[in-house]
């Protein structure tokens, strides 16, 4: 299938895999999320760059104030009605400078939906922007795309009067799930995805978000299943969640098309609560293969997927959504409080 | 405890402020009731409306929505729940009432969906302050207030400008800036007469105004459904505002930090079911303010529902019997459930739509009061597809944004004080080679919308020089440009453009409104057209297809009645077997709900949008004949391109609208009729009038309501109102015809099949003819006309039905002086009064027509004459919300909607009808000031017989001295231009000593004297009900000197038998 659009980005032939993104806000948060790597973004809702893109200023805390990480992660970006003049308060360039400036291809006008209703129907599938000259396909899955994006080495945040530390495992990780973390006055201590954590000194482990197959990350795996014989807390967010029903010895497996978008209905379990969630992810946990001890903890109104797990008696519990958000909702933000709390109840 | 039975309050008529929206949230809720088998009760004055069909409640009672009414229909039915979130404003004021009063805990009536504590919360400013500062949620800085010396005070505090509102009123209502303290008292004292309580605040003009429907179950889940955005700032009330959802110039921060303020406040106010939130969003920092919350369904969640496909209102009402979102399926998907949010692959925006141009000496400029009496909601990919779209929705003769001719004085005036028109000025400045920048600068409009303003101008001019090539004709299409548009900029006609784009296979794609932007295969039905696709999303159908045209906009002359037409006759159609498309684009309507037809083109009913449907459905044929003009004025082009009109013929449609070729048909038929004469000059047109004597009444042909009809009474007016007739209609004919003075009207609404009459119902007019049908009361079964009178109208309906050949709908108004009957208009649709007479005489007259139309056997045994009582339908006017109009009656229509009621005779009727269009009855107090000497002499008997039944009479000078020759004591007021005399009539309208204010114009006077206008206009301000007919003035009289007010009942419609 062939799709003609614009180029306003780098002018420059990429590949990868395509998939969609159904939010209608967030695209500096979505194109700087390492989860993204190796893929061709579409955005399903047509008006993106309204606003520009902000500047690479730091916070507090040393993290990129508006954006998942210091640039962009995604191979290349479809979408159908660029705006040449944002207007935002915030804007210090358009998406199109900022693509260009990143080196990342990018096509306007482009029947976006079409090229969703393509995907939902055979499956996300593998792609090519082919701009200056013919590209091959490339398939990011056979790479190590986690390897890719983690750091090389460990960075730790201390604060002053810190009563805990957390180490948070990097597969990739958003800026976001960070200083979700530090705002709540605990030292993180940031790990490459191939450390072995457990010999550190800590007080909860976090397991971070990240692109690709979770079967890839067999180091992380194994590190996760030593650090449960220690009984701290843990909790994983999204790619976290996979690797976590794989350590415990759960299977998973690959989504036909995803879920990319910011109003995600999870329900709670044995409960008629449901959250509005962001998610990115193209795999899932197969919950009915969890072991004995574990229980399906959230599940996808919609579709029924996985969506969380959580051990009955260890303090084990993860998501395959976002509470931290960025780009998305913040309605299950307070995960990070219940993190903490019981963090404080095992020391 | 489960409820069983329900009483649903609906919300009256349709005036500004308050409109069709009501219809469809009144209407969603009754289905999501019934459909638990909950018994339902609504109590509805609005006789036009879908919710009070049979097929919906259980019971309906046309009553005013008032806690007498509403506690009497209580006692009656002895429902165990109430809902009161479905009606606007009016049904929330009333069940805040009834909760005040005890009446609801006397009755052990439980309020389902957000307890009245919370409603309460929300629309007292002080408790709702206080309530979202606990939870750290910021709201404008604002004093309640309910003295003048407090609101001065409050000013200084706060700082000018201040803004200045009442409490507990709907649509802005006595709102408004003030710069200084003379502008603030002069808001002040108005908005105190209209509220105990007025509220000054912080004035934050120039914010961006961002809204968020909140929906919330009684487990606390919370979702936010849609958030939508203000194209104009802050300063311009959302009603009066472009709106865009989604919202455009917001940050994934912005938005979310918003959305979770919203849930954070719909938690703690308790809300369960849906809420409205509006904010104040600075477009310089991240600071925000809580404007509003409307703790009930709204015009901004019905455009919510139409803008996402989320059923806002029946989810609402689904969430107050007390179900979990997540257990509620997503009835557009129909695989998923109610408990998401939306994602759009589109963008929506809101157009308001405007009559002021109708009222005499209104203020042009739009602002914190609503003025608007309708809207319009165009889908797109692009802003600027829907734009254009939206702006020719509006039917108010604009091509799009551009190809317009539309002079502008003052360009920047305009600018920074906006009309209706500020979107053109818009588009004109950077025609002109304003920078952005300074636009911006001048109306405070965000840079971004500004911006794609730019690109249609841009390309205007690209389509001006430039040759046709494909590319530049595709991507004006992708901009919005219609074929007629793109026509004038080439130098071409329609016709050829449509050639061209279809020679280069250039046609729109069918998309659907999903929910969830494709993510999951969707079965909805809900569709729009756009050029910004590639493929269509459904196939077409091919089973026996009608498309049905709906009514557009609500504007003065056609409103909620041909919605109700337009449902009907799709409901008809499914019976019969058909697969029914409605076509139509106005978010407040029943027919725009999904579940309605087969297939919704929520797209423009211009006859290029229809005829690119009609080649994608291939149907059997279009029914045009039940959404009032907009559809009827297709007829000729829809067949002379060979598309199937089904009813009556085209040609027949196109003689009865050309004025001239129907008064020659009639001539040829024997009807008497007005005299008559198309004009062709002035000098013709003036020779004319004298020679049958004036006053003359002047018409242009093709239009509804009246739009630049008038009655002229000299030469200098005739000379002035055949200027406005021709640029309202410069492709049709205007017809000059003798106006008749002291001549009753009637007007009859049949059915006809094969040109012959199927079912009739004649209905009497109360006001004399010279008051427009549509601000006429209007009664069913006459009461006061001869059998002679009814037969003969009967005769010439028959002859015309059988002249025209008419199958399907048509309404006839005739004139009755004497014995002397004229046929003075002929609509060969269905008219404002076919719910009306359907509703009263039981018998569905769209219902038969649609049988007729289809050729099906359509007969019904019904008689006019068996029906053993009777209906009252009054008109509501809205004029105390367009500051400054004259609240006149004329030959050109001016209320906003209308109700009616029944009774067991006339009196109580009319009684049940005037309160249900809020005039409260005179309880002790009347004020009568009659111009000219004829008409004092007609008042004379009625004042008399008021005075006698207890009533102290007010009369102003000359009225007064009448009275007192003739033995009527009245105490004598000073008119306005006494202002200094104590008793002036002024300070007696303004500090409520007056209960009925009587002000009979002299007709013969045409240039209005500035004292009397400044009479009613004083009596509108200050709430005072007015009356400004001769004959409305007579049936009140007597109504009140019968004494119905003691016997008004409470009966169901089904009780009338």
């Amino acid at each position: 299938m062939i799709f003609e659009g614009v180029s306003f980005g780098h002018p420059k032939s990429a590949a990868g895999e395509v998939v969609f993104n159904t939010g209608m806000v967030g695209y500096p948060q979505s194109l700087t999320d390492p989860s993204y790597r190796g893929q061709i973004l579409t955005f399903t809702y047509p008006l993106i760059g309204n606003y520009g893109v902000p500047g690479d200023e730091l916070d507090e805390f040393s993290l990129e104030k508006h954006f998942e990480s210091s640039g962009i992660h995604v191979q290349g970006m479809i979408i159908d009605d660029y705006t040449e003049r944002p207007s935002h308060w915030t804007a210090k360039k358009t998406l199109g400078a900022w693509l260009k400036e990143q080196e990342i291809p990018g096509l306007y006008g482009i029947d976006t939906r079409a090229l969703t209703k393509t995907l939902r129907e055979k499956g996300v599938m593998l792609g090519k922007i082919i701009i200056d000259r013919e590209a091959g396909f490339d398939d990011p899955n056979r790479r190590d795309l986690v390897k890719e994006v983690s750091p090389d080495r460990i960075r730790t945040y201390a604060q002053k009067g810190s009563r805990m530390t957390v180490v948070v495992v990097d597969c990739g990780c958003k800026n976001n799930i960070i200083r979700e973390l530090l705002k709540r006055g605990v030292n993180v201590i940031r790990v490459p995805y191939d450390y072995d954590f457990t010999g550190l000194t800590y007080d909860g482990a976090l397991i971070s978000n990240g692109p690709g197959d979770p079967k890839k990350c067999v180091k992380t795996i194994e590190h996760i299943r030593k650090a449960m014989a220690q009984e701290k807390p843990l909790f994983g967010i999204c790619l976290g969640n996979q690797l976590t029903a794989l350590a415990a010895g759960g299977n998973t497996y690959k989504l036909k098309y995803g879920h990319r978008s910011q109003n995600q209905p999870a329900y709670l379990v044995g409960t008629r609560r449901c959250f509005i969630t962001a998610q990115n992810h193209g795999f899932a946990v197969d919950d009915k293969t969890l072991p004995e001890g574990w229980d399906p903890w959230f599940r996808n109104l919609n579709d029924n997927t996985n969506e969380g797990i959580r051990h009955r008696t260890r303090p084990f519990f993860t998501v395959q959504f976002h509470p931290e958000a960025m780009a998305g909702p913040n309605d299950t933000n307070f995960l990070f409080d219940d993190f903490i709390k019981i963090i404080e109840e095992h020391r | 405890m489960k409820v069983k039975k329900v009483l649903v309050l609906g919300s009256g008529a349709i005036r500004i402020g308050q409109a069709g929206e009501f219809d469809y949230s009144g209407s969603q809720c009754i289905k999501a009731l019934r459909e638990e088998g909950i018994k339902v009760i609504l109590i509805n004055p609005n006789i036009a409306t879908i919710q009070t069909s049979k097929e919906l409640a259980d019971k309906v009672y046309f009553l005013p929505v008032r806690t007498d009414f509403v506690e009497k229909v209580i006692q009656k039915e002895k429902p165990d729940g109430i809902m009161l979130m479905f009606g606007g404003q009016t049904a929330l004021n009333c069940g805040v009432e009834l909760h005040e009063q005890g009446i609801l805990r006397k009755h052990n009536v439980k309020v389902l969906g957000t307890p009245v504590e919370s409603i309460i919360l929300t629309e007292d400013r002080k408790l709702f302050a206080r309530k979202l500062r606990e939870i750290g949620v910021k709201t404008p800085k604002s004093r309640a207030v309910r003295t003048m010396t407090a609101a001065i005070n409050a000013a200084k505090k706060i700082g000018y400008p201040v803004m200045v509102r009442a409490a507990y009123a709907l649509g802005g209502k006595g709102s408004g800036v003030a710069k200084d303290e003379r502008e603030l008292e002069g808001l002040a004292d108005k908005a105190l007469s209209a509220a105990r309580q007025i509220l000054v605040e912080e004035y934050l003009g120039g914010w961006k105004e961002i809204e968020y429907e909140v929906v919330r179950d009684s487990f606390d889940n919370c979702i936010t459904v849609c958030n939508m955005e203000n194209f104009d700032p802050l300063g311009i009330h959302t009603g009066e505002s472009i709106v865009v959802a989604p919202s455009q110039t917001l940050t994934d921060k912005e938005y979310h930090s918003l959305r979770t303020i919203a849930i954070k406040v719909i938690r703690a106010l308790g809300i369960v079911g849906e809420c409205n939130i509006q904010y104040a969003l600075d477009p310089n920092s991240d600071d925000y303010r809580i404007i509003e919350v409307n703790a009930r369904l709204s015009r901004s969640s019905a455009l919510a529902s139409k803008a996402t496909g989320y059923p806002l209102a029946f989810i609402a009402a689904k969430l107050g019997l007390g179900h979990n979102l997540t257990e509620l399926p997503n009835m557009v998907t129909k695989k998923t459930f109610a408990c998401f949010e939306p994602a759009l692959d589109y963008l929506v925006l809101k157009i308001p739509r405007w009559d002021l141009e109708k009222f005499r000496r209104v203020k042009k400029q739009i602002g914190t009061e609503m003025k608007s009496v309708g809207e319009v909601m165009a889908i797109g990919r692009k802003f600027e597809e829907a734009l254009q779209k939206a702006i020719r929705m509006l039917g108010q003769g604009m091509n799009g944004l551009t190809g317009n001719t539309l002079p502008f004085d003052n360009l920047s005036e305009e600018l920074r004080q906006p009309t209706d028109k500020r979107v053109f000025a818009v588009g004109e400045a950077v025609r002109q080679g304003r920078s952005i920048e300074e636009i911006h600068r001048l109306s405070g409009i965000d840079p971004w919308f500004l911006a794609k303003i730019q690109n249609i101008i841009g390309l205007e001019t690209d389509l001006s020089k430039g040759h046709m090539t494909a590319s530049l004709l595709r991507r004006a299409k992708r901009y919005g440009f219609s074929d007629r548009q793109i026509g004038l900029l080439q130098n071409k006609s329609e016709e050829a453009v449509y050639r061209a784009r279809k020679k280069r296979n250039i046609l729109p794609v069918i998309r659907q409104i999903d929910t969830l932007a494709a993510e999951y295969p969707a079965k909805t039905n809900y569709l729009y057209l756009t050029y910004n696709g590639q493929d269509h999303d459904i196939t077409s159908s091919e089973k026996k297809t009608v498309i049905v045209l709906g009514s557009g906009a609500y504007r003065i002359g056609s409103s909620v009645e041909f919605d109700w037409c337009a449902v009907t006759a799709v409901q008809t159609l499914k019976k019969l077997g058909y697969h029914t498309v409605m076509i139509n684009y106005n978010p407040e309507t029943v027919s725009t709900d999904y579940d309605i037809c087969d297939r919704l083109y929520f797209d423009e009913l211009s006859f290029e949008t229809v005829r690119d449907i009609y080649e994608m459905e291939q149907p059997l044929g279009l029914i045009l004949s039940v959404g009032g003009q907009i559809p009827n004025n297709l007829a000729m082009a829809c067949q002379r391109e060979g598309m199937r009109i089904l009813g009556t013929s085209p040609q027949s449609i196109d003689n009865a609208e050309n004025r001239h070729r129907f008064s020659a048909i009639l001539d040829r038929l024997g009807i008497d009729q007005p005299p008559w004469k198309e004009l062709t000059t002035v000098r013709e047109a003036k020779r004319f009038a004298e020679k049958v004597g004036y006053p003359v009444l002047i018409r242009p042909s093709y239009v509804l309501s009246g739009s630049a009809m008038n009655v002229a009474f000299d030469d200098r007016t005739l000379e002035r109102y055949l200027k406005e007739a021709t640029e309202v209609s410069k492709e049709h004919p205007v017809v000059i015809t003798r106006f008749i003075m002291n001549a009753k009207e009637i007007e009859i609404d049949a059915v006809a099949k094969k040109g012959t009459l199927v079912a009739y119902a004649i209905s009497e007019h109360i006001e004399n003819a010279g008051v427009h049908s549509g601000d006429a009361t209007m009664v069913f079964p006459p009461q006061n006309l001869y059998l002679e009178t009814i037969r003969r109208i009967k005769r010439i309906t028959k002859a015309i039905a059988k002249e025209f050949n008419i199958t399907g709908p048509l309404n006839i108004q005739f004139i009755a002086k004497k014995n002397r009957i004229g046929v003075i208009e002929l609509n060969l649709r269905a008219s404002r009064s076919f719910p009306f007479v359907s509703k009263v005489s039981k018998v569905n007259f769209i219902g038969l027509a649609t049988k007729a139309i289809m050729g099906k056997r359509a007969r019904t045994t019904m008689s006019m004459l068996n029906i053993d009582y009777v209906g009252v339908k009054a008109p509501q006017f809205s004029f105390s919300r367009l500051s400054g109009a004259d609240p006149v009656l004329s030959v050109e229509m001016s209320s906003t909607g209308e109700v009616a009621c029944m009774g067991d005779d006339l009196n109580e009727a009319f009684l049940k009808a005037v309160l249900a269009v809020d005039m409260n009855l005179p309880r002790k107090d009347v004020l009568v000031s009659v111009g000219g000497e004829r008409n004092k002499y007609r008042a004379l008997e009625d004042v008399r017989k008021l005075h006698q039944i207890g009533y102290r009479i007010y009369a102003t000078e000359h009225t007064a001295a009448f009275l007192r020759k003739r033995g009527i004591r009245s105490t004598m007021l000073y008119k306005a231009h006494n202002r200094h005399k104590k008793d002036n009539v002024l300070s007696y309208l303004k500090t409520g000593k007056i209960d009925l204010a009587v002000f009979i114009a002299d007709e013969f006077n045409k240039d209005v004297v500035e004292d009397e206008y400044l009479l009613r206009r004083t009596a509108v301000d200050f709430s005072v009900p007015l009356v400004t007919n001769l004959q409305l003035f007579h049936t009140f009289v007597d109504a009140l000197a019968d004494h119905a007010d003691e016997r008004l009942q409470v009966k169901s419609w089904g009780e009338y038998k």
